[in-house]
């Protein structure tokens, strides 16, 4: 026991001594907060402001088109010859025209631009259009004016709940699930591979650089191999923990600093929701309804529930592939030399990451229960589907397969390591890593 | 007394054969060649010696105790396949690998630090391994070899990329630690080293000992029927007259002094050959020849293969 402490301390302090684990300690959460911050700096930066001629023939949309802070609606009684020509005189970045034919033939209204306008602003006038079009359309036929319209039209959103064998009810956020459950589920895959390739590579120089041959005549394989594997995982815990906390402490520390230019803008948008006609407030005050929700949903979710079992399989899946990589890495002389192995190894991996992304449209389905079940695809598809709730009787099963697959493979993973160790300058074939199986050491 | 005692043991890889009962015994406290040809099972059954692997049948015993505990603090082994990890340092690699021997750590700094001094690396213990040279990082395997006190040294061809200073240096070191009562076996292709070190030998040979037996024992048994004999005369007249009772192993002849080798067969004794010649040839000097290990190893392959 002590042996193996001593092989875990010094994997994990070669490890975390190395410039190169330094510098990714560093450079990951500047990574990631660059990730975060660098989007939310870039909109507080004043943004292009894009002025919007229209030429509308046909009179119905006047003030239909709603300023924003970034798009402004000129209207204007000149031809659309003449603008065409004027274009380029004044500062106006497009020019909506809108033919006298207009409700007959909608296909016939044009965009004039020098500069391509954002999809969203697009899509915005499209449905401006669409709506005046449609409720003009009702009005003709059914003689109901615009407020009578919107009083027919009731506000939906529909709450799901989950409701569990004992009666309980569960309100939950499918978005907010899906967010958790891939985040968690691109970790663990990523912490799969670098972490496991680790441990391939630390088998394969002890190899090669023959020093296994003096250690193992102090220690058992076994014990090496498990000394390793411990000593990895700890890296990788330290890492990610590190990640942790220094991306918060940027993220915090970007905000304060951030937050002084927010003020200011606040203060610009007040002013500017003063001209605001009502609707639009309507409609920031849906918004920030939204971001309620969220946060509502946020204490909906079970928290401990999620950490732990992100530990678990977090750990669970690195040490089942980790075994598995030890194991190649005995069985090679050099890392050119690992492709063949590695190949069945890295199918489930990726399997399942690709598996994620239909796990999560339906984390109930059977393939969901399927892959979450087997060992080797569990730690990436549990994942995914434990933030839209879960039996308990289907984690523990999922789990102790798991913990069971890890001891069985860990088991056979070291009874070819203690043989692939000591054959130096051999190409290794499957059918001998079936024989050593079962030799006698 | 024996301290380690090898007993019928057997070894099979798939259809190869590394070990095929095997037997020897290695007495308390000697140097004991453990001697054979590339392939032949000598680092099969260091391994098994050291516990690495098992043997399929037989067993092996080290002072009297079954080699089935932890024997890794009474023995020593220096792999013929030996290396460090390159980014360490030093004095860290050295302590590790002496710790994972059992050793506590300040008892282990300690004896590392005399070593070091003994074997001039002391200014190293900071600097990486991987700036060693291959002598220098010889020189700290054999330390981390020896500095746990082993009872038992296993030393696999342990002067390969020293100079021959730095040999001499190590081999003084292993006759030191003999005489004070390390048991040590010694596995080289290199025959001086094993005339000049070893008391006993095991020769192995394709799977099997075909050898073994005190250094003096083994020289002897091959001397008794070798000879040189120099000689003025003619050349046919003398093959003519050694007749069947010897066979001729070389000659060589200079002016009108011819020297020869000859091998005694069967019940001829020297009397019997020189009654022989003398009336053909007159005899000059007549020695006995003394077989270096070298022939004795070589000799001994061969005359296995013919069998």
């Amino acid at each position: 026991m002590n042996k193996i402490k001593l092989i875990i301390q010094r994997e994990y302090l070669t490890r975390i001594r190395k410039r190169s684990f330094i510098v990714m300690t560093i450079l990951g959460p500047l990574l990631m907060a660059g990730l975060m911050i660098v989007p939310v700096w870039l909109s507080l930066k004043d943004v292009d402001l894009q002025i919007i001629q229209v030429i509308d023939e046909t009179y119905a949309f006047h003030k239909e088109f709603k300023d924003s802070p970034t798009v402004i609606y000129n209207y204007s009684d000149e031809g659309i010859v003449q603008a065409k020509a004027d274009f380029f005189k004044y500062n106006y970045t497009s020019i909506l025209y809108i033919p006298r034919n207009a409700y007959s033939s909608p296909s016939a209204i044009r965009l004039f631009h020098k500069k391509q306008p954002s999809q969203r602003t697009l899509n915005k006038i499209n449905n401006t259009i669409s709506e005046v079009m449609e409720r003009d359309r009702i009005k003709l036929k059914f003689d109901i004016n615009r407020d009578e319209l919107k009083a027919l039209k009731p506000e939906i959103n529909v709450l799901s709940i989950s409701l569990d064998e004992n009666g309980e009810e569960e309100e939950s956020s499918s978005v907010l699930n899906m967010i958790l459950g891939f985040a968690g589920a691109i970790l663990i895959y990523f912490f799969i591979f670098l972490y496991g390739v680790q441990v391939m590579r630390g088998v394969i120089e002890e190899k090669t650089n023959r020093i296994v041959e003096i250690i193992i005549s102090s220690v058992k394989p076994f014990q090496l191999m498990f000394g390793k594997i411990a000593g990895i995982a700890l890296v990788g815990l330290t890492q990610f923990l590190l990640w942790v906390v220094l991306t918060s402490l940027i993220i915090v520390g970007a905000q304060r600093v951030m937050s002084d230019s927010m003020k200011h803008k606040m203060t610009e948008q007040q002013r500017m929701e003063e001209f605001m006609p009502e609707a639009e407030i309507q409609n920031e005050a849906q918004d920030n309804n939204i971001m309620q929700d969220l946060n509502e949903n946020l204490s909906m979710i079970n928290f401990p529930l999620l950490l732990l079992s992100f530990i678990f399989y977090f750990m669970g899946g690195y040490l089942l592939y980790g075994a598995l990589f030890a194991a190649i890495g005995s069985a090679v002389d050099s890392e050119a030399d690992t492709q063949q192995f590695m190949f069945p190894i890295t199918i489930p991996l990726i399997l399942s990451f690709v598996m994620a992304q239909s796990v999560i449209s339906n984390p109930d389905g059977t393939l969901a229960f399927w892959f979450s079940i087997i060992p080797l695809t569990s730690p990436i598809i549990m994942m995914v589907r434990i933030p839209f709730g879960i039996q308990i009787s289907e984690l523990l099963l999922s789990m102790g397969l798991l913990v069971a697959s890890f001891i069985f493979v860990t088991w056979l993973a070291g009874r070819i390591y203690r043989t692939g160790i000591l054959m130096y300058g051999k190409k290794s074939s499957y059918r001998e890593l079936w024989k050593w199986l079962f030799y006698n050491n | 007394m024996s301290f380690l005692s090898v007993v019928n043991v057997s070894k099979k890889y798939d259809d190869h054969v590394a070990l095929r009962n095997v037997s020897f015994d290695v007495p308390r406290k000697s140097i004991f060649g453990l001697l054979g040809p590339n392939g032949a099972g000598k680092t099969s059954l260091i391994r098994i010696i050291n516990n690495i692997t098992a043997p399929d049948e037989g067993k092996v015993t080290l002072s009297r105790n079954n080699l089935q505990e932890n024997t890794s603090a009474y023995i020593g082994y220096l792999p013929e396949e030996r290396g460090l990890y390159k980014k360490m340092k030093v004095g860290e690699q050295a302590l590790y690998l002496t710790m994972l021997k059992g050793m506590d750590k300040h008892e282990a700094i300690v004896e590392l630090r005399k070593w070091f001094d003994k074997l001039n690396l002391s200014d190293w213990w900071n600097k990486r391994v991987e700036d060693l040279s291959k002598g220098m990082a010889q020189k700290l395997q054999f330390i981390v070899t020896v500095v746990h006190k082993p009872k038992l040294l296993i030393l696999d061809e342990p002067f390969s990329g020293f100079d021959p200073i730095n040999t001499k240096l190590i081999k003084e070191e292993i006759l030191k630690l003999n005489r004070k009562g390390t048991t040590v076996i010694f596995s080289t292709h290199n025959m001086e080293s094993v005339e000049e070190l070893c008391d006993r030998i095991a020769l192995i040979n394709k799977a099997q000992k075909i050898l073994e037996g005190s250094v003096e024992e083994i020289k002897n048994n091959f001397q008794a029927n070798k000879i040189r004999l120099s000689f003025k005369g003619n050349m046919i007249a003398f093959t003519n007259a050694l007749w069947t009772g010897c066979e001729l192993l070389s000659s060589s002849s200079e002016g009108n002094v011819n020297t020869v080798e000859i091998r005694l067969l069967n019940e001829v004794t020297k009397k019997n050959m020189l009654e022989a010649i003398m009336p053909h040839v007159e005899l000059l000097s007549m020695n006995d020849v003394v077989p270096s290990m070298n022939d004795i190893f070589i000799d001994a392959v061969n005359q296995y293969k013919e069998s």
